[in-house]
């Protein structure tokens, strides 16, 4: 490869006004490590392609939808109907957001199991987890956009439990849906927040996200640490260039073929135009990546003793998103012993907490 | 690796990529393409009460998607043309001053044949048929 190998000739004008030799430097260089679970690693990069992957199929959609009541569910119809491969390019938006979810969350969880959020990398963990938080405010943002029946209760549903946050609830609520109900005004926002607002900061906060990547170089598990050094050696490392990126790019096109399998399988459904003035449907729920804390809602009590059980359910999963955020400063002791087994239970319980009341809150 | 051999993956790895690249460049060029969305053919409006429009004065009137210029010439004449300015798509106007029809965009001038004066517009405005049918006046494209 060229570009591992030396610069061309060619590439002089290029060099000069660019400086890629810094680049290729950097890029010869870099290195991944290579241990049992190194297939971990191309989860980080799935996630960031079907990011990119949204970005274009949004710009696309937004060359013919219309964020109004009157007009928004009409906008969307014409596209699945009359636009040429207009069904497809909604489809891989709805198919890759629910996919980039997804993966974020394996991503997630195979950096708390592999401990890779371990010092230095308490920055690239918060920055991660600012980012999953962004992906599902994107996914809060785009499902009212259609404006269909189940995404108009989803949203005042949504909203709704914003107002229970104590003190600021109301202003919260009234801030998300642009006036005290959900209507035209929180359409519009949704569609400033979901194109303009939440990108931009996105964007912000991915370069950051990349150049602590960068910076601290990819993280290896201790064990694997642990176990080479007994060998006496080093942990074998791969070149991210081209070795690991090629590996990386198959990885895309995997990705890329479960997508487009998906999404022309099962074309999203567009459903019934929203009627604020219709009964909520029967078996409403939201989309899968809410619904953990939909089906825990469903249990607690209207009251638990004085409180009210919708805040007591909102305070609950404040306070266990902020031990999760807070995850590498209480999975190192004041010692500086690490709590690998507190790190791992914690990580279980999670994951099992949501898979499982995900699967309740779905078929119950 | 042997040399062909290195030549015969390139070529399989950048064909792949290429193949690729133009299947998501298709659809996406293809969706980018607005689909023809067919009118109701309009042959004829009402354009209003005859006593409204009085004698050199115009007014704009949709005909379809499209805007009319009708203009009560004198008592009894009534003139109707395309509104569009054959120029570069401006919407015209009738001048009461010269009894003429002007598009302020670039200055071009229309007599009430619709023939260009000055300026310029390229063609003359297509002419419409204007009928009175009781007190209604009634604006129709010329068979």
């Amino acid at each position: 490869m060229a570009l591992a190998t030396g610069p061309p000739q060619q590439s002089g004008w290029l060099e000069e006004r660019l400086g890629l030799a810094s680049i290729r430097a950097f890029l010869a260089h870099k290195t991944v490590p290579v241990h049992a679970h190194t297939m971990w690693y191309y989860f980080g990069g799935i996630t960031l392609f079907l990011f990119v992957i949204q970005v274009l199929t949004g710009t696309l959609l937004l060359l013919y939808y219309r964020p109004s009541p009157a007009e928004a569910y009409e906008s969307v119809q014409f596209i699945v109907t009359r636009v040429q491969f207009g069904w497809l390019i909604r489809s891989i938006h709805s198919w890759s957001a629910n996919l980039m979810i997804l993966s974020a969350f394996i991503h997630m969880f195979s950096v708390v199991f592999l401990r890779a959020f371990r010092r230095p990398r308490e920055l690239t963990w918060l920055s991660g987890i600012a980012l999953l938080g962004l992906a599902l405010a994107f996914g809060f943002s785009g499902y009212l956009l259609p404006w269909n029946t189940v995404s108009y209760f989803a949203t005042k549903v949504g909203t709704d439990m914003a107002a229970a946050v104590p003190v600021v609830g109301h202003q919260l609520a009234r801030f998300l849906r642009g006036g005290n109900d959900v209507g035209g005004a929180t359409l519009t926002r949704f569609f400033g927040f979901h194109v303009a607002v939440l990108p931009g900061i996105t964007t912000l906060l991915l370069m950051s996200h990349l150049a602590l990547v960068q910076k601290h170089g990819m993280s290896s598990p201790q064990w694997a640490v642990e176990e080479y050094s007994r060998k006496g050696q080093p942990i074998p490392q791969m070149p991210f260039f081209p070795n690991f990126f090629l590996r990386e790019l198959m990885a895309w096109y995997a990705a890329l073929g479960v997508l487009g399998s998906l999404a022309a399988l099962f074309p999203w459904e567009l459903g019934v135009k929203a009627d604020p003035f219709a009964s909520a449907p029967a078996g409403i729920r939201p989309e899968w990546y809410f619904l953990a804390p939909f089906y825990t809602l469903k249990l607690i009590p209207s009251h638990v003793l004085v409180f009210d059980g919708e805040l007591v359910g909102l305070l609950g999963f404040g306070l266990l998103a902020l031990w999760w955020v807070a995850l590498p400063f209480w999975a190192v002791s004041r010692q500086g012993v690490e709590r690998t087994r507190w790190v791992t239970g914690a990580g279980v319980l999670l994951l099992a907490y949501l898979t499982t009341f995900s699967a309740l809150g779905y078929w119950r | 690796m042997n040399e062909p051999r290195r030549n015969l993956l390139r070529w399989l790895l950048g064909g792949g990529l290429s193949a690729s690249l133009i299947s998501f460049l298709y659809p996406a060029f293809k969706f980018m393409n607005p689909p023809d969305i067919p009118e109701a053919s309009v042959n004829e409006v009402a354009a209003g009460k005859v006593q409204d429009l009085r004698p050199n004065q115009g007014k704009i009137v949709k005909f379809g998607t499209l805007p009319v210029l009708l203009v009560h010439t004198t008592e009894t004449e009534w003139r109707a043309f395309s509104g569009v300015c054959t120029h570069l798509n401006c919407t015209v106007q009738y001048k009461d001053s010269s009894h003429q029809i002007w598009c302020a965009c670039h200055n071009g001038l229309y007599n009430l044949n619709g023939q260009v004066v000055s300026g310029p517009p390229p063609h003359p405005l297509e002419e419409y048929s204007v009928h009175i049918r009781g007190d209604e006046v009634v604006v129709s494209r010329k068979a």
